[in-house]
């Protein structure tokens, strides 16, 4: 066993950088939890969530992506051919090999002279490209760097993922802090290699490794993320008026977030599990979408993501003054949460692609 | 297959980039490099707002191959804010009815899978109803 030596350190760069845009993005079609346990339970047993999103049949991360990245750049207002890096985190990205972000950087604009990647890490593949962005924008490589996560979740027909595998994401725009709506202080991430969900190449369908799900993964990657941001940043649960965490399903955030010392009022603005699914890579980053379209100047936010594999991103956010003129420039994320049309579970199967066709 | 002229196409139909004419302003889509209004060179690009109105519709059941996965669907001429009147398809409608006149907006959606599921996906332009004004 080897100590680790280095004491837990905060990621802060140089040059201080926050979140210039931001934009959400979730699809039309709502299957309620209730109609999956209707097919599979006879209707027996607790759910997890209200309804998930479900994507139509003509959409995927990449077109999903697009919108959230014209939401966040119609807030940023800068030209799209200043943008020094797009970066999408997804799990479920269109092509195996061709990358989501090459055709999201076209759609808006911003090619050819910038970065381009999709990454890649279960859940946490969208806050781990804003850890990329920060360092992009904070080195003063470039002046803005996007940073997106979605997804279009999948789960095996009748396993307890179906409920709340859902569809949805978020894009942000990270610059230099004086331009900022919100000024990121800093980050930390805590990570180990742990077996508690993964998809092979080529399977359809992801696996969960059951009790590894909870307390090993979950819990203890975003308690440990959590705690030393606020440890190194001499702060507490009541130094922030909202906070969000990964929303795998209703439960999970709620319980972490009492442990942690936060209330129910403190979350309540990011948490869209319950309307919305897991989406996964995008489900902090929409949560965090959500306390954006609320927050006043001179709030704290604390962010902290989960994913898979596994590890956790924790961000300390600071509102300026310039969010409120600019949150109303794009649709807020309660607006497409409004926005739905119930599906039954049979045109849920047609458009997830369930269907053997030959 | 149809690599090339995908590929040639990608910004007119990703993000409704067309022209204007630098002699009589005239708003161009799809892109042509000769104004239809004054016959002169056009070749000034012009990235259109998406935002226009249902000028007539069709429903479509039985549609061309490559399609025919998304059917029944709309397809609508829409005229634009800012001119010219496009064919594409409507998306996003859920249970609401097309009208003559419904404000529409730009959205970039797959349309088909070029061969089979080994081939590439092709993306375009696509108008849905406002989501917000
Ligand atoms: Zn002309």
């Amino acid at each position: 066993m080897v100590t680790p030596k280095a004491a837990p350190t905060l990621l802060k760069p140089t040059r201080s950088v926050g979140i210039v845009g931001y934009g959400a993005y979730v699809p039309r079609y709502r299957l309620a939890a209730k109609e999956v346990a209707r097919v599979w339970t006879g209707g027996k047993g607790g759910l997890p969530i209200k309804e998930k999103a479900v994507p139509g049949l003509d959409e995927d991360v990449i077109t999903m992506s697009i919108e959230a990245a014209r939401n966040a750049m119609a807030r940023a207002r800068i030209d799209p051919t200043e943008l020094r890096a797009v970066w999408v985190g997804s799990e479920s990205h269109p092509y195996a090999v061709k990358p989501t972000s090459t055709l999201v950087a076209e759609a808006i604009g911003a090619v050819p002279n910038t970065q381009a990647a999709d990454w890649q890490f279960a859940c946490k593949a969208g806050t781990e490209a804003v850890v990329a962005a920060m360092g992009l924008v904070g080195s003063g490589m470039g002046n803005y760097a996007m940073a997106i996560g979605m997804d279009t979740a999948q789960g095996k027909p009748g396993d307890a993922l179906e409920y709340t595998a859902g569809a949805g994401g978020a894009a942000f725009i990270l610059g230099p802090a004086e331009e900022s709506l919100a000024v990121i202080n800093a980050s930390y991430s805590y990570v180990t290699d742990t077996p508690d969900f993964w998809r092979r190449p080529e399977a359809k369908y992801p696996e969960h490794g059951m009790r590894f799900t909870g307390e090993p993964a979950y819990f203890k990657h975003i308690t440990e993320a959590a705690t030393h941001l606020m440890d190194a940043s001499g702060t507490s649960a009541k130094d922030y008026q909202w906070a969000v965490f990964h929303q795998p399903n209703t439960k999970f955030p709620q319980k972490v977030a009492k442990q942690l010392g936060f209330s129910t009022k403190q979350i309540n603005p990011g948490l869209l599990v319950p309307v919305i699914g897991n989406t996964y890579a995008g489900a902090a980053l929409i949560g965090l979408t959500g306390i954006l379209d609320e927050a006043r100047a001179g709030d704290r936010v604390l962010m902290v993501s989960f994913g898979s594999g596994a590890g956790s991103d924790a961000f300390d956010i600071l509102i300026t003054d310039k969010l409120e003129a600019r949150r109303d420039l794009a649709p807020k994320t309660l607006d497409y949460i409004r926005r739905r049309t119930e599906i039954d579970y049979a045109t849920y199967v047609r458009y997830r692609g369930k269907l053997q066709m030959k | 297959m149809e690599i090339p002229r995908h590929w040639r196409l990608k910004k007119q139909r990703y993000a409704l980039v067309g022209e204007v004419c630098p002699h009589c302003e005239k708003k161009i889509f799809p892109p042509r490099d000769i104004c239809p209004n004054c016959g002169n060179e056009a070749r000034d690009l012009f990235a259109f707002s998406g935002k226009g109105e249902v000028y007539s519709y069709t429903t479509i059941y039985e549609a061309p191959s490559g399609y025919d996965s998304t059917t029944p669907y709309t397809v609508a001429l829409v005229k634009l804010d800012e001119g010219p009147i496009v064919t594409a398809q409507l998306t996003d409608q859920g249970e609401q009815p097309t009208e003559i006149g419904m404000p529409v907006e730009m959205v970039t959606r797959k349309m088909r899978d070029d061969g089979d599921e080994r081939g590439m996906i092709v993306y375009g332009y696509k108008f849905r109803p406002v989501l917000k004004n």
